[in-house]
């Protein structure tokens, strides 16, 4: 593996406070060294990064990677590429596979194909109960000795108040989260999309904001209980994040992701019975838009995950009642997330590198996010201000299903390095580009 | 928009009596005479020529109007018009003598229309066909048995009848053609004296 | 999509809801039903307007009256029509709905009149074929051709929608034919009001300008026209009411509580009955009641809004105008 350099780039590594115009010396998979002028070894290669930004490379604790059994709509080949496609150089695997990853031979599995694929580090995370039908404790040791990084029942939620305190207390002999997809699935009731004023005029079957905020409300009160480490996955209600606020305020082992989805649209995006904006958690109201940008924001949510969750175009040419949950979100994160919080003035640019990278290394104490010397080199090159139109077929995912197709974007990844080796590079043609020339503050 | 009088009130007047004596003399008292117009303007001058008919004979000349939007033959092409006239053939016409009564014979088509049409009421003995203006140019097999005027229209005009009830006036015109036709898809504007 | 395009008061190739309708567009097929009335007095109750006319009843949903009125009307106007019926969502069927729409534009339809259990779906198949469509009810969404039966109904007897206090009494939250009503009395002028127990009102219904009225007793006071619903036996299985006949002491339009009715309130219902649940047989046949009148103008609106969306190539119109017709 040859020592790379990238020189002139824009340093930005909110775990080091940095936000410099440096170099960066990426060495037998580690950095080797960080800022300032740097010469490197001969052999190197040395790569021109100049009016690029250079952060530590995005860490995705949520995505579906569809394999085994649904191969039609993802591979974890194909979704490790779309990952260091999007600049992610870690990504979280979630279990509801089929079968599902509830047994170390399924762990293995994930984590040999991950290896294999030469994207993104795959990380599976292992079912939380036998079959994901919540009854019956997994036996986490031994997922954990395969590889896995956490447990989830996702895709379902952890229904049984009396495993979900079991798992909170059982996970702390390994130090690991229990991931958990809020959901009343009583209160919930075959709703399709969020309970309210858009629902009633299309005649489609909501889901409360209260079946999300009650169990998160349940699941706060038993991490508080137990002392364990409770996740809460894609926040989506203004609800939850006070139920979240004051359980960290009490001191709580709690975490909490959004997407950058429910960052950015609303129950409006149905309008039309369009598909492509029916996901679970349900896009909600503008006050609940808002409220999960100023807890990302403030830290009360503390990172940004994506919920990749590919589907084939076929199931999403459907009526809006039997088409599935769920959009792709790796390939188009960062920008999405540069163009509507950055702009929007939400984060700063250093902000969302934190929340993309540093936050989730942080709290799920992980190797990454970081460039400090002696870590491992898995870096992110991107360009803050070049624009780019959302086009699917380009996709490294085998799925397109996205609400963004046709946007244009600002902020796209040009190279992404796992381990200290290149595993992306953007190759675009002009016509789906432009570059603005002013400069431009993050 | 240019308009050229034709006939005024006054002579529309006496060529209506005249097609009232026709229709009267053609037949006898007991023909079982009904009269028809054809929506709109032809139902209008069926009413005063039925009742012209009616004093002739001494007693009522039941009437009837006809709307044939539901029965033309290029409804394919140009649409639905939004307005549908009354259709009101309360008598029944089994056996009886039918006079259609219309404002200007063209083409003939709204005839054939109305001749289906009446044709769904029953089997009538015996159907003529009076009209005000006869202008020629005919695209069907079509006569008629009672005529008020013979006229030939200058390319560019077209003939407007007015009768009171509508118009506010009763004659006939011809008119500088502007965009005539009313069955394309606009809001409906009165188009005078169908082109059929 | 291409294909035929509306009629001239703008309608566009199909009829899927009447959210987005006009008062102009509302009170202009409500006045093209009034010949086709006529029509169906006569005794030959058939006009050739539609004849060489392909249409498709395209029913997922079972319905007896609806397809019925849908295929008398089709037929007064000589169309030819083929019935198709089938249970079950397009997955357990295993054919999807964009399959069945590739197949109906592959045998050039020209007009296909959809039921179905999903909302959307009446949009979903109108933008994929040419032909012309016309929701017959899609799940909770809307029903369009009922409410345009409901609106004839009441300006029949009173004359004109505008500011008529119309009150729709039941589940207004799984109801479609709620929702199409909603939309059109509103946009032509109506006070409209719900009243039902609590669990069956949707979420936000007052931002649509349609007031809540908690009390059965309170509607029939207030009102010029009770719109009763049908309560389904599933409402009572799923824990929304607690049982049919409490729903009927506590909401049933019962003829003690018409006692304080205005003397000419009238009755709508959109059908099948469920007598002695939300109405009682003496409402349901009694002198206020115009629900069989209803019947009889289902079939004249259905046969204005089939030959409002039929026919009409603007290519025709030139050729007629310049043929000179």
């Amino acid at each position: 593996m040859r020592p790379i350099v990238l020189t002139g780039g824009r340093l930005l590594d909110p775990s080091q406070d940095l936000d410099e115009v440096g170099d960066l010396l990426l060495q037998e998979g580690l950095v080797e060294a960080c800022g300032g002028t740097i010469s490197g070894p001969e052999e190197a290669e040395r790569v021109d990064v100049s009016g690029l930004v250079v952060a530590p490379g995005f860490i995705d604790l949520h995505v579906h990677l569809r394999e085994p059994g649904g191969e039609h709509k993802e591979t974890i080949a194909s979704g490790a590429q779309a990952a260091v496609a999007g600049g992610f150089t870690t990504v979280w695997a979630m279990p509801n596979t089929d079968p599902p990853v509830d047994d170390p031979a399924a762990v293995g599995f994930v984590m040999a194909a991950g290896l294999r694929a030469g994207g993104a580090r795959v990380s599976p995370v292992g079912a939380a109960s036998w079959r994901l039908e919540g009854e019956v404790m997994t036996e986490v040791g031994e997922l954990l000795v395969e590889g896995a990084v956490a447990v989830t029942d996702d895709g379902h939620p952890v229904w049984s108040s009396m495993l979900m305190r079991r798992l909170l207390e059982y996970t702390q002999t390994f130090g690991i989260p229990v991931l958990q997809h809020a959901e009343d699935r009583e209160l919930a009731a075959g709703g399709v999309m969020n309970e309210g004023r858009v629902a009633t005029v299309l005649g489609l079957r909501g889901i409360p904001n209260a079946a999300e905020a009650s169990m998160v409300a349940r699941d706060c009160q038993l991490a508080e209980l137990t002392g364990g480490h409770l996740h809460v996955q894609h926040v989506s209600a203004r609800e939850s994040v006070e139920q979240i606020r004051l359980a960290k305020a009490r001191g709580a082992h709690v975490t909490a992701e959004v997407t950058p989805h429910h960052l950015t649209l609303t129950e409006e995006a149905v309008i039309g019975y369009r598909t492509e904006a029916k996901m679970n958690p349900p896009l909600r109201t503008e006050a609940d838009r808002q409220a999960v940008c100023e807890a990302l924001a403030e830290g009360v949510i503390d990172v940004i995950a994506t919920d990749h969750a590919p589907h084939h175009y076929e199931e999403k040419e459907r009526e809006f009642d039997d088409a599935p949950f769920g959009i792709v979100g790796l390939e188009t994160a960062l920008g999405v997330c540069r163009t509507h919080l950055v702009d929007g003035g939400v984060l700063t640019l250093s902000q969302l590198v934190d929340r993309l990278s540093c936050a989730p290394a942080r709290i799920m104490e992980l190797d990454g996010g970081t460039l400090r010397r002696g870590t491992p080199a898995d870096v992110v090159v991107f360009d803050p201000d070049e624009r780019w139109v959302v086009d699917p077929a380009r996709f490294q995912s085998r799925s397109g299903n996205t609400p963004y197709a046709g946007e244009w974007l600002t902020g796209r990844v040009k190279r992404t390095f796992v381990g200290g080796r290149e595993r992306y590079r953007e190759v675009s043609s002009a016509e789906t580009r432009s570059r603005e020339t002013s400069t431009r503050g993050g | 928009m240019e308009k050229h009088t034709i006939m005024d009130e006054t002579e529309m007047g006496r060529v209506l009596d005249r097609l009232a004596q026709e229709i009267h003399d053609a037949s006898s008292k007991d023909d079982g005479l009904v009269i028809v117009g054809i929506q709109r303007r032809g139902a209008e001058l069926a009413e005063r020529i039925a009742h012209s008919v009616a004093e002739l004979r001494g007693k009522p000349v039941p009437t009837g109007s006809l709307d044939i939007s539901l029965y033309r033959d290029d409804f394919g092409q140009i649409g639905p018009r939004p307005v549908i006239g009354k259709t009101d053939v309360a008598t029944d016409i089994t056996d009886r003598r039918v006079v259609i009564v219309d404002d200007v014979l063209f083409t003939g088509r709204t005839i054939r229309a109305a001749l289906h049409e009446l044709s769904d009421f029953g089997r009538s003995r015996r159907i003529e066909l009076c009209v005000l203006v006869d202008r020629g140019e005919r695209q069907l097999p079509i006569q008629a048995d009672y005529v008020g005027k013979r006229i030939e229209v200058p390319e560019g005009q077209h003939v407007s009848v007015c009768v009171p009830e509508l118009d506010g006036e009763l004659c006939v015109s011809l008119v500088t053609a502007e965009s005539q036709n009313a069955q394309s898809f606009r809001p409906p504007e009165r188009v005078n004296g169908k082109e059929e | 999509m291409t294909g035929t395009t509306g009629a001239a008061i703008g309608l566009g190739k199909d009829l899927v809801g009447l959210e987005d309708l006009t008062r102009e567009q509302i009170h202009a097929i409500l006045d093209t039903a009034e010949p086709f009335k006529e029509i169906s007095e006569r005794q030959i109750k058939k006009v050739p307007v539609l004849r060489g006319q392909t249409i498709v009843n395209l029913f997922f949903e079972p319905s007896t009256r609806t397809r019925i009125s849908f295929e008398f009307a089709e037929k007064r106007l000589s169309a030819d029509t083929v019935n198709i019926s089938s249970t079950g969502s397009s997955v357990q069927k295993g054919e999807t709905l964009v399959d069945t729409a590739r197949n109906l534009e592959a045998m050039r339809i020209d007009m296909v009149v959809i039921r179905h259990g999903s909302s959307g779906a009446a949009r979903f198949l109108a933008d994929r074929i040419p032909s012309n469509v016309i929701n017959a009810g899609d799940g909770q969404h809307e029903h369009p051709t009922q409410a345009l039966l409901d609106m004839l109904t009441i300006r029949d007897r009173f004359g004109s929608l505008e500011g008529r206090k119309v009150c729709i009494v039941g589940d207004i939250l799984h109801s479609r034919v709620a929702r199409s009503n909603i939309w059109a009395l509103l946009t032509c002028g109506a006070d409209v009001a719900v009243c039902g127990p609590k669990s069956l009102i949707p979420h936000g219904i007052e931002d649509l300008g349609v007031s809540v009225l908690s009390r059965v007793e309170d509607a029939i006071e207030w009102s010029d026209v009770l719109y009763v619903l049908r309560l389904q036996l599933e409402r009572m299985e799923s824990g929304f009411v607690p049982s049919l006949r409490e729903y009927n002491r506590v909401f049933g339009v019962k003829r003690s509580r018409l006692e304080h009715a205005a003397d000419d309130m009238i009755v709508l219902h959109p059908g099948p009955m469920n007598r002695g649940v939300e109405i009682d047989s003496d409402v349901a046949d009694g002198p206020r009641s115009v629900i069989l009148p209803q019947v009889t103008n289902g079939v004249a609106v259905r046969m204005a809004v089939l030959y409002l969306l039929a026919g009409g190539r603007p290519e025709g119109a030139e050729a007629a105008k310049a043929g000179g017709a």
